[in-house]
């Protein structure tokens, strides 16, 4: 292919490869948790898929840590591996141009066959709103038959749920229409997983039902959801925090703690406080701060 | 998106709702009216008579600096700072025809506005002035066909460009008096020290600024992206004069005119002055 150059892509041949990429969808939240990924495992940038099919960008290095290597340019789609936990990721940062987005899901899918990874992972998201009501749970699957053959224990053991195929007219029995897959707001989702269906590439899309807003959780629930299949943090070290809790003045503490937390329940009463430690496993990127946008003027104090 | 006081806020959605459109049966009429849109949207390329002659016996253009200017007043520097001795041929244009272009002016509108230079007596200096809009779907076209007619070997890529100030984020509030302000990003191949500090995550460059840098990271091109964050929407003489520190830089490979021509800079202003017929 002329526009996929992978500039730099080492001689992975040797390595079976499982691979992860975002499919740009609502809310991003792919694109989120690859970033997670990305930054925790400290992968390395090995390539760039260089298309005509995304809209360009570019910024310095997302996942700085330090100020040395902050000044790094970073394109709109880029090959990232951790060689020893035998895994390549493709992050798109960038929209795909809408009249070229099946020419993107070719470039694709011939691309993870020239590659030979033995799987190949899409975390993608959906419209809340567009769910029914079996769908109330946010985390589902679909799976290609020829992974299938081979995951087939590993996600009995998970007990995931299978993406639900619709009815192609809801409320009319009878009708001879088969139940088809919806993946509304999910952008190239469903092509890829019906394209590789019909390749028989080993595929699985991992989904989140989700809105557009602030995605960074559900970026958690989608990568710890990934981990619980591919176990990519089990080498990690996990800080774990300890304080004393005995003397009086902390238990004072946590009586103020406590009525504070009453009133704050008080006049939030939908707010949910899902277990954060999971979440702390993970490296955040320096990239995702000013979400809600700049400072604000001290002139308002 | 609904915010946590309740107001709803419009933002941009990633999503593509193509969801079913694929599905359809597109009928032979359908797709040749696709064909045709894209065809018309083609990016087209017009050298001069001696630059086409070096281009079709199979030579590139020679050229060790590429300057371009996106936006009227990056352009609008260049014009008054460089182009305006008369040491300047127009080498040629670039025509993308979109959306935006203006359907009533026809060629001689587009014509002014995406322009090659050469330097008469430095050939191996190009510069374009690139003050139309390019669609998102022209950018990548747009840069490949450019550099496709460029010697790659030894080329210096620098680009200016213009952007407003609220698509800066910074963790301070920006005060009105701190734009405008310039902000860096370059090629892993570019050696050179810029002339300001690198562009902070999370800011992003856009556009063709960014089609052009993409290319060269790509293809291993030393390549400087300068963008200005500028508070005025229209031309302005200040947010010109901002560019000023890049010229250090660009005074090895051209000579650059000091004070700057002030008829170019007049002309430049007044034509955002006609605009407005609010107060006739």
């Amino acid at each position: 292919k002329k526009n996929v150059s992978s500039g730099f892509w080492p001689n992975f041949t040797h390595i079976i490869l499982i691979r992860i990429w975002p499919a740009v969808a609502v809310g991003n939240v792919g694109q989120l948790a690859v970033d997670l990924v990305v930054s925790t495992l400290n992968m390395s940038r090995v390539g760039y898929f260089h298309t005509d099919c995304l809209i360009p960008m570019a910024g310095n290095n997302p996942y700085a840590s330090c100020k040395d290597d902050t000044e790094e340019l970073h394109t709109p789609a880029e090959v990232y591996t951790a060689a020893e936990l035998k895994l390549a990721v493709l992050q798109i940062r960038a929209p795909i141009l809408q009249t070229r987005s099946k020419r993107f899901r070719q470039q694709l899918v011939s691309w993870i066959k020239a590659s030979g990874f033995s799987r190949t992972v899409v975390l993608s998201s959906s419209h809340a709103y567009q769910r029914d009501d079996q769908q109330l749970t946010p985390l589902r699957y679909l799976i290609t038959p020829s992974l299938l053959t081979t995951s087939a224990d590993a996600l009995k053991e998970l007990s995931w749920r299978e993406m639900e195929r619709m009815p192609a007219f809801p409320g009319v029995k009878d009708a001879d229409a088969e139940p088809r897959l919806c993946i509304p707001g999910g952008g190239i989702t469903k092509g890829l997983y019906t394209d590789s269906c019909a390749e028989d590439l080993p595929l699985a899309v991992l989904l989140l039902f989700c809105s557009e807003g602030d995605n960074i959780p559900d970026a958690f629930a989608l990568v710890n959801h990934l981990n619980d299949w591919l176990h990519l943090l089990d080498g990690q070290v996990t800080l774990k925090y300890h304080f004393s809790c005995e003397s009086a003045e902390f238990k004072r503490d946590m009586q103020v703690f406590k009525l504070y937390l009453y009133i704050f329940i008080y006049f939030f009463p939908d707010f949910s406080y899902q277990s954060q430690e999971p979440n702390r496993k993970w490296k955040v990127p320096s990239s995702w701060s000013l979400l809600f946008g700049s400072g604000i003027p001290p002139a308002l104090f | 998106m609904a915010t946590f006081f309740g107001e709803v806020l419009s933002v941009y959605s990633r999503a593509v709702e193509e969801e079913d459109e694929e599905e359809l049966d597109e009928n032979e009429e359908d797709e040749q009216i696709r064909r045709e849109l894209e065809e018309k949207r083609a990016v087209h390329l017009h050298w001069s008579p001696d630059v086409t002659e070096l281009l079709r016996s199979g030579n590139k253009l020679q050229c060790s600096s590429f300057i371009l200017a996106v936006g009227h007043n990056a352009a609008s520097f260049l014009s008054a700072y460089v182009l305006a001795s008369a040491n300047w041929d127009a080498a040629g244009r670039a025509l993308a025809w979109n959306e935006r272009s203006r359907s009533g002016a026809g060629r001689s509108g587009e014509e002014s506005a995406c322009v090659f230079y050469r330097h008469k007596d430095e050939p191996s200096v190009l510069i374009c002035n690139v003050t139309c809009h390019i669609a998102e779907d022209q950018l990548f076209e747009w840069t490949e066909k450019v550099f496709d007619c460029l010697q790659s070997r030894e080329l210096a890529v620098t680009v200016l460009s213009d952007r407003s100030v609220a698509d800066y984020k910074t963790p301070d509030y920006l005060c009105s008096s701190s734009a405008p302000f310039l902000r860096s990003l370059h090629s892993s191949a570019f050696a050179d020290r810029p002339v300001c500090p690198s562009l902070e995550q999370p800011n992003i460059i856009t556009g063709l600024p960014a089609a052009v840098l993409n290319h060269c990271q790509v293809h291993r091109i030393a390549a400087v992206v300068y963008q200005c964050y500028s508070d005025v929407a229209g031309p302005d003489s200040v947010t010109v004069e901002s560019y000023k520190p890049v010229l250090n830089k660009l005074g090895r490979s051209i000579q650059v005119n000091s004070p700057p021509s002030t008829d170019v800079l007049r002309k430049f202003l007044r034509s955002a002055e006609i605009q407005s017929n609010l107060y006739i």
